[in-house]
């Protein structure tokens, strides 16, 4: 067996180990590539920056701990940028596991970074409700008579930043961080477009592609995968260096995401000169 | 009149919200607004349905003595655990009445302990297969797939801060052939093209068969006929 045979029949888990080294190694070593924000992104930044400090934002987290290395860093730096800018913040969830990621967000971001913020007046979390996109579309004409309370219980009414809201259109945005069905998408068909209401948000980097045909007329940005918010990170920082420090988890975890993609490339690459090579092969055997 | 009441119940909903997003003024607003409510309320009792099916699924496998029967075990333990956990707010303040997920309670342990590690575990193993896949199949063998092999080859380099540095230094009439710029293209034409094509004929697909449903034309949903 020639070495180009024994290359087009390796042993998938020594694929597997490479994979974990280009993972690894760029971790621990801590390797940062500079990101720069692409138009798509700086787009979301932009429309956040522009509104008038105390705008009602919606911020939907509609995935679940499977894509949290990838959504989590969005919804944390949509809500910092939210709070610098002092707008208030309304987190809710129409997936099952969104209003866990929405609470990681409030502990790690608005606990932390912002002391001063007050629950009930400058932020809020309504939490998970069934019914998926059927959520929306009751939310859109009585958001209070589908949340009649709080996350936690508490009477809606209560709450000073609720006075002001009681359907979608009341709203100046609506932020998506989603991973699939309901998500962005529907967020898009059930609330922006029926109601002339600012859409953006970010999903996956496989679920991206779905949604390019809405922008930017429907979705006035777009964060697509890791790198949408390593993007996003990188205008915040841009703006505000004083959040460097803070707003950087996606731009270091682009480092192994990087090599990861280097190392299928360097596989594909392989694959292919192997494949031409016993194809060249074979066609002078036949000749002859 | 089992046949012909789910029927007429469908017609009626199905040609109230039609009307509804044309005409959206008293009474039908209202009944839109209603007719979710009702949706939001039904989808509560799917989660017990699908509780339902879950546990007669796995005690059958469990029953049956299936060879993987221990999965099934690991199943519905975690399965009833978690939802007593969650139902009755073990560990929450102020108990039955407070939030199932706030700190402190049972609930959150199980899932930032549990859920959150299996979560991300399974969907990064994608990058392993993803990997292995694209070695032993992705092949130049076609016209076709070879272009396929190098918009994914852009895109695969444009998804990282790399292709910016690799191509950043092509004079200004060459700009296009940098590769977010290429990247961006492929993303925002011949992408955008096929999905908006793919999404049109789904949306005519899905309006053909609810004019069938509205219509009673198609029937398929209302089970066999004895």
């Amino acid at each position: 067996m020639t070495f180009i045979e024994k290359m087009q029949a390796i042993d998938r888990r020594i694929i597997f180990l490479l994979i974990a080294l280009a993972v690894i190694i760029p971790m621990v070593f801590k390797l940062v590539i500079p990101v720069r924000p692409s138009p798509i992104v700086q787009a979301i930044f932009d429309k956040i920056e522009e509104l008038p400090s105390g705008s009602k934002v919606l911020l939907s987290f509609d995935y679940g701990p499977a894509t949290v290395p990838e959504n989590q860093p969005m919804a944390d730096g949509l809500a910092r940028h939210c709070m610098i800018r002092g707008h208030k913040l309304y987190l809710m969830a129409v997936w099952a596991t969104g209003e866990a990621q929405g609470n990681i967000t409030i502990e790690n971001v608005i606990a932390k970074e912002f002391p001063d913020a007050v629950y009930g007046e400058d932020y809020i979390q309504l939490g998970y409700k069934a019914g998926n996109q059927g959520l929306i579309n009751a939310i859109f004409t009585d958001l209070k008579g589908m949340y009649t309370t709080d996350a936690g219980g508490v009477d809606i009414n209560s709450f000073p930043m609720m006075k002001e809201v009681n359907t979608l259109p009341d709203f100046d945005l609506i932020l998506c961080i989603g991973s699939g069905k309901p998500g962005l998408k529907e967020w898009v068909q059930f609330a922006g477009d029926r109601g002339d209401i600012p859409v953006s948000g970010g999903v996956t980097a496989v679920e991206a592609p779905l949604l390019y045909p809405y922008y930017p007329k429907q979705l006035l940005g777009l964060m697509g995968g890791l790198q949408g918010a390593a993007q996003f990170e990188a205008a915040l920082v841009k703006k505000y260096p004083q959040y460097k420090d803070v707003s950087s988890g996606a731009v270091i975890l682009m480092g192994p995401q990087t090599v990861a993609h280097l190392v299928i490339i360097a596989f594909v690459i392989i694959g292919n000169i192997g494949f031409f090579v016993l194809r060249r092969r074979e066609k002078r055997a036949r000749t002859e | 009149m089992r046949r012909e009441i789910p029927l007429f119940i469908t017609f009626i909903i199905g040609t109230a919200l039609v009307v509804a997003l044309f005409i959206p003024h008293e009474p039908f607003r209202e009944l839109d607004h209603q007719f979710s409510v009702w949706f939001d309320i039904i989808a509560v009792f799917a989660f017990i349905l699908g509780g339902g099916n879950l546990l007669r699924v796995h005690v059958d496998r469990i029953t049956r003595k299936h060879p993987d029967r221990i999965y099934s075990m690991v199943t519905i333990v975690g399965f009833l655990g978690t939802l007593l956990i969650g139902l009755f707010k073990f560990g929450g303040d102020p108990g039955l009445t407070g939030n199932y997920i706030a700190q402190g309670t049972w609930f959150k342990v199980v899932y930032d302990a549990f859920f959150v590690p299996l979560g991300a575990t399974m969907f990064s193993l994608l990058a392993f297969f993803v990997a292995s896949a694209s070695y032993r199949a992705f092949r130049a063998k076609t016209r076709e797939a070879t272009i396929l092999l190098i918009a994914a080859f852009i895109i695969l380099v444009g998804r990282t801060p790399l292709g910016y540095y690799l191509t950043f230094w092509l004079p200004e009439p060459l700009q296009f052939l940098h590769i977010p710029n290429l990247s961006s293209w492929i993303m925002s034409v011949p992408n955008l093209a096929g999905q908006r094509a793919i999404m049109i004929g789904i949306a005519l697909g899905i309006i053909a068969t609810s004019l069938k449903l509205i219509l009673g034309i198609e029937r398929s949903y209302l089970g066999q006929e004895k």
